[in-house]
């Protein structure tokens, strides 16, 4: 299959040259023309929107290469060799390596992009020869402008949001795979120093033991990273649900009673209520402040600081913030499980374990699957609960770049961005955090059994 | 067998009230605190280790209100963020999942799988890039406030996933019937669809509401030290946060609870919205 697939991709590569080809040797002279003036056949049939939209393209294009793009681009093998330097007093800017980079991949687009509206210029060209020669009349320009709201109505709506992800998502997230190969750090800042690509050397870096590398503070984040997603997935998973059930059980008077109580965690803003929670786990806090005055214990049980109960206190914290969200699931998929289901269990004499283990936990499962699958993603990059309640501490002299004991992934990237400027390290952890997820979201997707088969529990 | 289901039910409740009693203890001690005396001639304002405040006052709201920190313009820049983020990325989110749900396109299933692969990029990795470009554009420090709306928004369109669904939905019988008449596809959505999708909308701009108000990382990223376009978490984590602060946790709770109020009534009185939005989104995935 990916033979065939493959060949079908350079099929299409392939028909596009010959289009390409073909149009320009078959087409009249305007069309020969828009090939170097785009809109050009366009304007000259009468197409005036469609031309002068072309024609706006290629200026903006010539424009932003003269202005910005070529002068980056030329630089973009090397991001710059001239040093800023202290010319007598005054400082003279040399070139500056974040701009080039930026604007340098920024240009790469611009191109790409261009050409995909230069071939779209082409396919419009040929499509008005063909209607022309056929005898029909080109649509109106009134009926062009009408259709961005009716046939067209998609490239109105998504115009703007794919505009705003490529320029505040895509380019950035390329931007810093690329800072990835790069040594900008602490020490090569732009613009005062340059910062050049280093190759592989990060994730050399990344994965050296010892003192000088990453490798031992990787994976011990990584792995508990995982561990940490697992539990706050899967205990609130089973607990929620099992809140729900109790919640829903026959008799129970005031549900709505117990279910606003649990609530209230998801809508108070977490950094009012976490805060509180973290101040109340402190040493000299209110639980240890009780536990002493009672004379439970004789010295403050250190929550924050001791790494492992440091460690489970989040965990149970989150036990916290995760039921409520979970009970409001669980409960209206459990009223979504046939009654006579349970009806013909208890006639046959199940008790309520059983009924819970063959009939809801498989119900519940199979429905739940890409929820939590979401979760568990979710909990791998959860930055808020860890950073409000430890902020990764307790750290730990062992760890590279003031990686604590609870810093998950993208808390250590967090920290590496803010307080240590080594963004060459940040880009690579943020390349392993999507690694990591893009690894366990296709490896899982398949299995679930709804995506497999979405008729299946009718 | 009677005797049984009353000893049942009897265990629930308990468990029950247990809960509710886990579950509330933080936010009556958070109220309770907020209420503690600030004068240090009768009581302590920073950490104590008691729930119950020897002596109730308001000093802790007089302090936040009176003008003596900037809280009123955190407040705002913060009501400001949330407004229009709201307004916009409801907006944003129900053009797209109309384009993605009732249009089939080339590269529909291309932008949808791509958006997919982006997600699984971790948020923060972006932030000195981004910080760069609101930085070009003047948005930074001073001009946090609308730096933050314009990158909430920026990406927004990424989040159609539940509302899509919701879309998709609504028979497509309707849509042909309303196109046979000659209906456009514009009027389709105006006219039809968006009075249909009242309970997906008000989930969407719910949720667009409540994040701007626990937005810490990229928002003191932003604002920078800036202290007037600070929002209320940026600002006052740092009175937990910083040592030099301790006395200020009263304060904090006072300014937390003001804060936890307005939004807290908002969600509940949604909150039926909210519970149909995330259920659907959970099935869906």
């Amino acid at each position: 299959m990916g033979k065939s697939k493959g060949r079908g991709a350079w099929t299409s590569v392939v028909d596009i040259f010959r289009t390409i080809g073909m149009t320009f040797v078959k087409g009249d002279w305007k069309t020969k023309v828009s090939y170097l003036i785009l809109g050009f056949g366009e304007l000259l049939r009468g197409q005036i929107v469609k031309g002068i939209a072309f024609l706006a393209m290629e200026c903006g294009f010539i424009w932003y290469l003269k202005a910005l793009g070529l002068k980056y681009m030329a630089k973009f093998s090397t991001l710059g060799t001239v040093a800023t330097q202290k010319v007598k007093r005054k400082t003279v800017y040399g070139d500056n390596s974040f701009l080039i980079l930026l604007f340098g991949l920024l240009t790469i687009f611009v191109i790409l992009l261009f050409l995909v509206i230069w071939y779209l210029n082409i396919l419009e060209n040929a499509k008005e020869e063909e209607l022309l020669k056929a005898g029909k009349k080109l649509p109106s320009n009134k009926s062009v402008i009408g259709s961005l709201f009716d046939k067209n109505f998609d490239k109105t709506l998504l115009a703007l949001p794919v505009t705003g992800v490529f320029v505040f998502t895509v380019l950035p997230i390329v931007f810093m795979v690329c800072v990835a190969f790069t040594n900008y750090d602490k020490n090569h800042q732009a613009p005062t120093n340059l910062f050049t690509w280093v190759g592989f050397d990060n994730f050399k870096n990344l994965v050296t033991f010892g003192s000088s590398g990453f490798g031992t503070t990787f994976f011990k984040v990584l792995a508990w990273t995982l561990v940490w997603a697992f539990f706050a997935t899967f205990i609130d998973y089973f607990l929620g649900m099992g809140v729900a059930i109790l919640i829903n059980k026959k008799g129970i008077k005031f549900k709505k009673l117990w279910r606003t109580i649990l609530v209230i965690t998801i809508a108070v803003p977490q950094f009012v209520s976490l805060l509180y929670v973290m101040k109340m786990f402190a040493n000299d806090g209110l639980i240890n402040g009780y536990l002493l005055k009672w004379g439970w214990i004789d010295a403050p049980i250190q929550f924050w600081v001791n790494p492992m109960l440091a460690r489970i206190t989040i965990i149970v914290v989150n036990i916290w913030i995760g039921i409520p969200y979970m009970m409001l699931i669980a409960t209206g998929l459990l009223m979504n499980i046939p009654e006579d289901l349970y009806e013909s269990a208890r006639i046959d004499g199940a008790n309520g374990w059983q009924m819970f283990r063959s009939i809801t936990l498989p119900y519940m499962l199979f429905v739940t699957g890409p929820f939590l699958l979401t979760q568990f993603i979710g909990n791998l990059n959860n930055f808020n609960v860890i950073y409000l309640l430890t902020q990764g501490k307790p750290q730990s002299m062992s760890l590279a770049e003031n990686a604590g004991s609870t810093d998950l992934l993208v808390t250590w990237l967090y920290k590496m961005t803010v307080n240590n400027t080594n963004y060459r390290m940040a880009a690579v952890i943020g390349i392993m955090v999507f690694v990591v997820t893009a690894i366990i979201m296709m490896s899982v997707y398949n299995f679930l059994p709804s995506v497999k088969d979405e008729e299946g529990f009718q | 067998m009677k005797t049984k289901k009353v000893i049942g039910n009897t265990l629930a409740y308990i468990l029950l009230i247990v809960i509710s009693v886990i579950w509330l203890f933080p936010f009556i001690g958070l109220i309770l605190q907020s209420f503690r005396s600030y004068d240090p001639a009768v009581e302590y304002g920073g950490m104590v280790d008691y729930l119950v405040p020897k002596h109730f006052s308001l000093d802790n709201y007089k302090f936040i209100l009176s003008g003596q920190t900037n809280y009123l313009g955190w407040y705002k820049n913060t009501l400001i963020i949330a407004f229009f983020v709201t307004l916009f990325q409801t907006i944003i989110i129900l053009c797209v999942s109309y384009a993605l749900s009732r249009m089939r396109f080339a590269g529909r299933t291309f932008l949808m799988r791509f958006w997919l692969v982006l997600g699984m990029f971790p948020g923060f990795l972006t932030m000195i890039c981004l910080y760069f470009l609101l930085k070009q554009f003047g948005l930074t420090q001073a001009g946090a406030v609308p730096g933050l709306i314009l990158v909430s928004v920026a990406s927004s369109g990424m989040g159609y996933y539940i509302c899509k669904g919701y879309f998709d939905t609504i028979p497509k019988a309707l849509d042909e019937a309303a196109r046979i008449d000659g209906a456009s596809r514009a009027r389709i959505f105006f006219t039809m669809i968006i009075p249909m999708s009242k309970p997906i909308i008000i989930y969407t701009a719910l949720v667009a509401f409540m994040a701007p108000w626990c937005d810490y990382v990229f928002a003191s990223y932003v604002a920078f030290g800036h202290d007037s376009s600070f929002n209320v978490a940026v600002a006052m984590t740092r009175w937990v946060w910083t040592n030099d602060y301790q006395g200020y946790f009263t304060r904090f709770c006072a300014g937390g609870i003001l804060v936890a109020i307005p939004v807290t009534l908002l969600f509940m009185a949604l909150q039926k919205y909210y519970v149909e939005g995330v259920t659907g989104g959970a099935v869906k995935g």
